[in-house]
């Protein structure tokens, strides 16, 4: 069925012109009123935001139907304005347009053309209004606001944010996995395999490579003046790290193939979980772009690190979702808030609100409690990594492993990358331990 | 509920008998209502006929339908073979108050005759079992409707209107239903 959301007002003065459009236009699923002058529309104007006018050019009494649409626009720019006339003439068509009208009609005209009209200005209207909630979305997602910390090292870090922000300088952010450094992804450094990333970043011409039938604009070229945001910047070949020293440096590139210079005047924020200083150190990442990415570092604290901001955060989160989601929850209990403060938080604030939503969808009443987030403890978080102190090493690495294992679903793959092992190691030591998956 | 099925006399002549049946049939089969068998009801009134048009005023032969209200659990479809249009708009094929007690349907443009073209019975009937349970829907307080069998559909010609089926889409019945 149509959705019966926008309202149309018909100003005419004859009754019956306006009665039967309104009906005509009901049967269609609009809200529909109608006015008999324009002095009338202009009250009625005030109290509702229609979204079509539909005006007659002539009416008696003081405001024609120029007058009422110049009154409307002044006050709703955004409302579509359709004049209506029995007698079309050059001149009053070109003053309404003029003025501001959408469209210039003249009655009688075919239902076909009415119904097309008024289809195409609510398709444009739904695009706007679709449009305009989605930015409202990003600009919520991203703003300082949405920031929530109690931690002086927090604060020190958005003041440092705010400043930066205007600037066009490289900025290098660090912080583990989690503790919320992409602003927008554009490029996973890490998810990629290296022709891929090359490719992505600088795009190719035609017959670069097998299967390059067009030419492809990278992310480089794609963001002109704008900002590119290189997430996992530590995990890049040496080829990739010389390639972006380059793009750094000389401000330009050559696509994959290409022999075209291709100008750029980006900036590049770029963010890794990894010590680029370490692996500097260790002659893994290049000293040279190491220093033209680190002009401006910022260091994100794990959320262990801060857990006074994990209350602050939870009744963040718990109002963002509740929302989102349509639940009546309001308010985290003691002994859940108790949970919440004792768990380390290995994903950091990104796990954090996983947790919260998970408790949300779940829970039951309108207040979180302790058993909301029971499976905290499941997923081998907080707590179960607190070794007694008679424990050997070995059985702490069994306990790891094994709440490793829980976490990812007896996935080897996954659990031997979380444990920083290859997975020929995990297998042995599955053995040695005689752990189960 | 109960459906009052009317044929109105006009200069044109008076919609035949065995098509009133059929749109009554059809009535019968899309709604939960009983329809009563087609009488004759009143002329369509003079003071509707737009010369300069050469066509009749809906709206006014509804206001004079509903001078006699078809009572309260029942709702009144009128049927003419006058030529309908409402003031903003050329013609239209018919006109009902949305979720009201009255509402009418022109068999002039559904005649293939009106194009020139030999006449057609069955798709007269078929176009006129169409308009009929669409005007009818929005007694029962349907809006159009996007499915493109349904007969809530929109049409705003004739190609629209034999494209579409004469009965309504499962979405459509339910709410029909509801208000019955």
């Amino acid at each position: 069925m149509m959705q019966a959301k926008w309202q149309i007002l018909v100003v005419d003065d004859e009754e019956i012109m306006c009665e039967s459009m309104a009906a005509w236009l009901r049967e269609d699923g609009y809200q529909v009123d109608t006015a008999p002058s324009g002095r009338e529309a202009l009250e009625m104007a005030k109290k509702t935001d229609y979204a079509i006018y539909f005006i007659d050019l002539k009416m008696p009494g003081g405001m024609d139907g120029i007058e009422t649409l110049m009154e409307i626009r002044r006050m709703r720019a955004d409302a579509s304005i359709i004049i209506i006339t029995a007698y079309a003439t050059v001149d009053t068509a070109i003053a309404a347009m003029k003025e501001g009208a959408q469209e210039y009609i003249v009655k009688p005209c075919n239902p076909e053309e009415i119904s097309l009209l008024v289809n195409r200005i609510i398709k444009v209207k739904n695009l706007q209004r679709e449009n305009a909630i989605l930015r409202k979305k990003l600009a919520r997602q991203y703003q300082f606001g949405d920031i929530v910390s109690k931690n002086a090292k927090m604060h020190d870090i958005l003041a440092l944010a705010r400043d930066v922000a205007s600037l066009r300088s490289t900025v290098l952010i660090r912080g583990e996995s989690g503790t919320g450094k992409e602003p927008f992804v554009a490029v996973s450094c890490a998810a990629l395999a290296e022709t891929l990333l090359e490719s992505e970043l600088f795009g190719y011409e035609k017959g670069a490579f097998t299967g390059a039938g067009e030419r492809k604009k990278g992310k480089f070229e794609l963001a002109g003046e704008g900002t590119i945001f290189l997430d996992e910047i530590g995990d890049i070949s040496p080829k990739l790290q010389a390639d972006l020293l380059r793009v750094l440096q000389e401000r330009s590139f050559y696509r994959l193939g290409g022999s075209e210079e291709v100008k750029v005047d980006v900036r590049v924020i770029a963010a890794t979980h990894k010590d680029l200083r370490q692996a500097v150190a260790e002659g893994r990442f290049r000293e040279d772009l190491f220093y033209r990415l680190n002009v401006i570092e910022i260091q994100l604290p794990p959320l262990r690190e801060r857990r006074e901001d994990v209350p602050l955060l939870a009744h963040h989160f718990l109002e963002r979702i509740a929302h989102e989601v349509g639940k009546e929850v309001t308010a985290i209990s003691d002994g859940a808030m108790r949970a919440l403060l004792d768990h380390d938080w290995p994903g950091n604030v990104r796990e954090l609100e996983n947790a919260m939503e998970r408790a949300i969808v779940a829970c039951r009443s309108g207040v979180l409690g302790e058993e909301d987030f029971r499976f905290l403890q499941d997923n081998g978080g907080g707590q179960q990594y607190r070794a007694p102190a008679s424990m050997s090493l070995a059985e702490l690495e069994k306990l790891a492993i094994e709440a490793t294992l829980r976490r990812t679903g007896g996935n080897i793959k996954e659990a031997a990358a979380s444990l920083g092992i290859d997975r020929s190691t995990l297998y042995e030591k599955l053995k040695k331990y005689g752990i189960e998956r | 509920m109960e459906i009052l099925l009317e044929s109105l006399e006009s200069p044109e002549g008076e919609p035949p008998a065995e098509l009133m049946e059929e749109i009554r049939q059809a009535l019968e089969d899309v709604f939960v209502a009983r329809v009563a068998a087609a009488v004759r009801g009143p002329r369509v009134p003079e003071p509707s006929f737009d010369a300069a048009r050469r066509q009749y005023n809906a709206p006014l032969i509804l206001q004079k339908l509903l001078e006699r209200p078809p009572g309260a659990g029942r709702k009144l479809l009128a049927v003419t073979r006058a030529d309908l249009f409402i003031p903003m708009l050329s013609f239209v094929y018919g006109l009902a108050q949305l979720g009201g007690q009255a509402a009418v349907v022109s068999l002039a443009r559904l005649d293939q005759k009106y194009y020139g073209l030999p006449e057609n019975g069955a798709l007269l009937s078929g176009r006129a079992r169409k308009e009929a349970v669409h005007e009818t829907g929005h007694l029962f307080g349907l809006v159009h409707c996007e499915q493109p069998e349904c007969a809530m559909r929109l049409s705003t010609n004739i190609r629209q209107l034999d494209l579409k089926g004469d009965a309504l889409c499962a979405g459509c019945a339910a709410l029909a239903r509801e208000s019955a």
